[in-house]
């Protein structure tokens, strides 16, 4: 079994733990202005303002 | 509540109450200890309570088919209801012991009333009682609206209500009685650790089932926070009390970590605590009411998915600034520090995105109380997660860790952040589940409003000050090379800051009761609009009619 010490620790969260942070950044980004979301997204903020109606049968 | 029940939900719930009637006097005989069989006793009257309310509605008619045509608010009413009696419980508990601080003779020579037990029943009280309530009642509300679809069953939410809500009475009565395992926001012991998993993970399957069910294509935003709240408190609130109990049948255990693992799984716990159950949570909840409240959609719904990630992602990260200046390894520290830092974007990106919000409808924060709490709340949001992220840099944090000054931030946030958001989100709720035009009085939201205020800005002030003031004292050195000031000099000089903070406290618990008070008449008070058709979905007073209340 492999051992992980305190050096690996240090050595994954330096390079793989970085890489991680930015692609998993740079994706949010990209499905945030992914142009055809755009719709969707306006039209589920303005969807909470009328919805007390009851549920859709 | 139990007329609204089918009859095999009757039946699960009668089965339910057995078997936690059992169970509860299984462990009253069998307790090793006192401490356990009281609990089984509690558990016991709990699950016999229960078996008596299904009993007596268990033969009345079912209920028509006609309640599927309408969200089901039964329990989230009821989560209302019991968030304000904790606030109250809870938030007296909290003066009580700043009273004591101040006076530490106030102890009347009894255990149970001692600063270590009163301590943990505060902030049980308040986060657990108060907010956890607050966050189930109005998850239970926005997720039913946000996906369009009714609750798929009228048990599991009961039992998630009422399952957590004897963790928080068994947690509660414990610390009283001298059950702790030492670790602070959870203290409880494994046996009531053991049953708030079971009820968590029902809540998570109920807010699974009702997306499931869910006639929009898209999950509202608000969603995603609350189910990264219930996500990650699961995971937390697991991994932080591995234990091993002394016996099946006696109160005490051992946590599994040991040394300074122990500390840093701790602070992992407790400050992921602070970010989902008490930010998270809480940003769905703004995230919804925000936009409800003032009648326009949310500033930039982009930003909201963005500062979505960056709080999830980042906030894992940052526990280990609890533990500057210790054995924990530097490098972990530095860790904790950078991601602190990084956290201010997201943060403010929700907390911009809020008052954003507001442009264009700062009339309707003059004249609403209601909104007025959203946008405090805002701030606070903003102030506090800065104030956090400044305090975890390593030389702030020198002079601010073990000071008033930590305690000012925590209740900066859960005063100013938490309390507000959730007031305001009740006052906005509690009419709409009622079913009535406007809150029994918008006077007394305007009173609440403005001792919440008062009470935020005199307790926060005081302890910034003795903060500062101790964390000065501690370090500061005389020509010898010794220290100037003994550590009771630094006690006698926070005398008059412990009155003021008590003093702010004060303030903050009376706007608890004018609340709970006002909320109580809003849900006793008989309008035409309740005698009205019961076949139709009654028009309920949407916010256009709402928002001007407070002011009128």
């Amino acid at each position: 079994m492999m051992e992980i010490s305190h050096d690996l620790l240090v050595y994954v969260a330096k390079t793989h733990g970085l890489f991680y942070l930015v692609g998993f950044s740079i994706l949010t980004l990209i499905y945030c202005y992914w142009p055809s979301n755009k719709k969707r997204f306006d039209k589920a903020a303005k969807s909470v303002l009328n919805d007390e109606d009851g549920p859709c049968l | 509540m139990v007329l609204n029940l089918t009859r095999s939900e009757r039946q699960g719930a009668m089965i339910v109450a057995v078997l936690l009637s059992l169970v509860g006097l299984v462990m009253t005989l069998f307790g090793a200890d006192g401490y356990f069989s009281t609990h089984g006793f509690i558990i016991m009257l709990a699950g016999m309570g229960t078996v008596f309310l299904v009993g007596r509605g268990y033969d009345a008619p079912e209920p028509s088919d006609e309640r599927l045509a309408h969200y089901y608010d039964d329990p989230v009413k009821a989560g209302v209801i019991l968030a304000m009696f904790w606030a109250v419980f809870a938030m007296f508990v909290g003066d009580w012991v700043a009273w004591l601080l101040a006076y530490p003779d106030m102890t009347f020579d009894a255990a149970w009333a001692s600063f270590g037990r009163l301590r943990p029943v505060h902030t049980t009280g308040v986060i657990f009682g108060f907010g956890g309530n607050a966050l189930i009642a109005t998850s239970f509300y926005v997720m039913q609206r946000t996906c369009r679809a009714r609750l798929p069953d009228q048990l599991s939410p009961w039992f998630v209500i009422l399952g957590y809500n004897l963790f928080c009475i068994l947690s509660v009565s414990g610390y009283f009685m001298g059950i702790t395992q030492s670790k602070e926001y959870a203290e409880a012991e494994w046996y009531a650790d053991i049953w708030l998993v079971v009820v968590w993970v029902v809540y998570f399957l109920l807010y699974l089932r009702t997306l499931q069910r869910r006639n929009e294509p898209h999950i509202y935003v608000a969603n995603w926070y609350y189910l990264a709240f219930i996500v990650v408190v699961a995971m937390l609130h697991i991994v932080n009390n591995l234990a091993l109990p002394v016996s099946w049948f006696g109160a005490k255990s051992y946590t599994i970590y040991s040394g300074v693992q122990d500390a840093m799984i701790q602070w992992w716990y407790g400050h992921n605590a602070v970010a989902f159950f008490l930010t998270s949570g809480f940003l769905g909840m703004m995230y919804y009411f925000l936009p409800k409240r003032a009648n326009r959609p949310i500033f930039s719904y982009r930003l909201s998915i963005i500062s979505f990630w960056g709080i999830t992602f980042s906030y894992i990260w940052v526990g280990s600034h609890h533990l500057h200046y210790t054995a924990l390894p530097h490098w972990v520290q530095t860790l904790g520090v950078t991601f602190s830092i990084i956290l201010l974007v997201p943060s403010w990106a929700s907390a911009g995105n809020a008052l954003l919000t507001l442009n264009g409808a700062w009339d309707k924060v003059r004249d609403d109380a209601t909104l007025r709490f959203m946008m405090v709340a805002a701030v606070f949001y903003g102030l506090t997660t800065f104030e956090g992220s400044f305090m975890a840099i390593r030389p702030v944090n020198s002079l601010s860790h073990y000071t008033d000054w930590t305690v000012a931030h925590v209740h900066a946030g859960t005063l100013g952040w938490v309390s507000m958001i959730s007031y305001g989100a009740f006052y906005a709720m509690v009419p709409w589940i009622w079913k009535q035009k406007k809150m029994f009085s918008p006077r007394l939201v305007e009173v609440h409003f403005w001792l919440s205020v008062a009470g935020t800005f005199i307790y926060v002030f005081a302890m910034w000050n003795s903060g500062i003031i101790q964390g000065l004292m501690w370090r500061t050195y005389n020509d010898v090379g010794t220290l100037s000031y003994s550590f009771i000099d630094s006690m006698v000089a926070m005398h008059p800051y412990y009155i003021a903070r008590a003093f702010g406290g004060f303030l903050f618990l009376l706007g608890a009761c004018v609340g709970l008070y006002n909320i109580w008449k809003t849900m006793k008070v008989r309008t035409p609009a309740m005698v009205s058709d019961p076949s139709r979905p009654l028009p309920v007073a949407g916010v256009a009619a709402g928002s001007v209340e407070a002011g009128e």
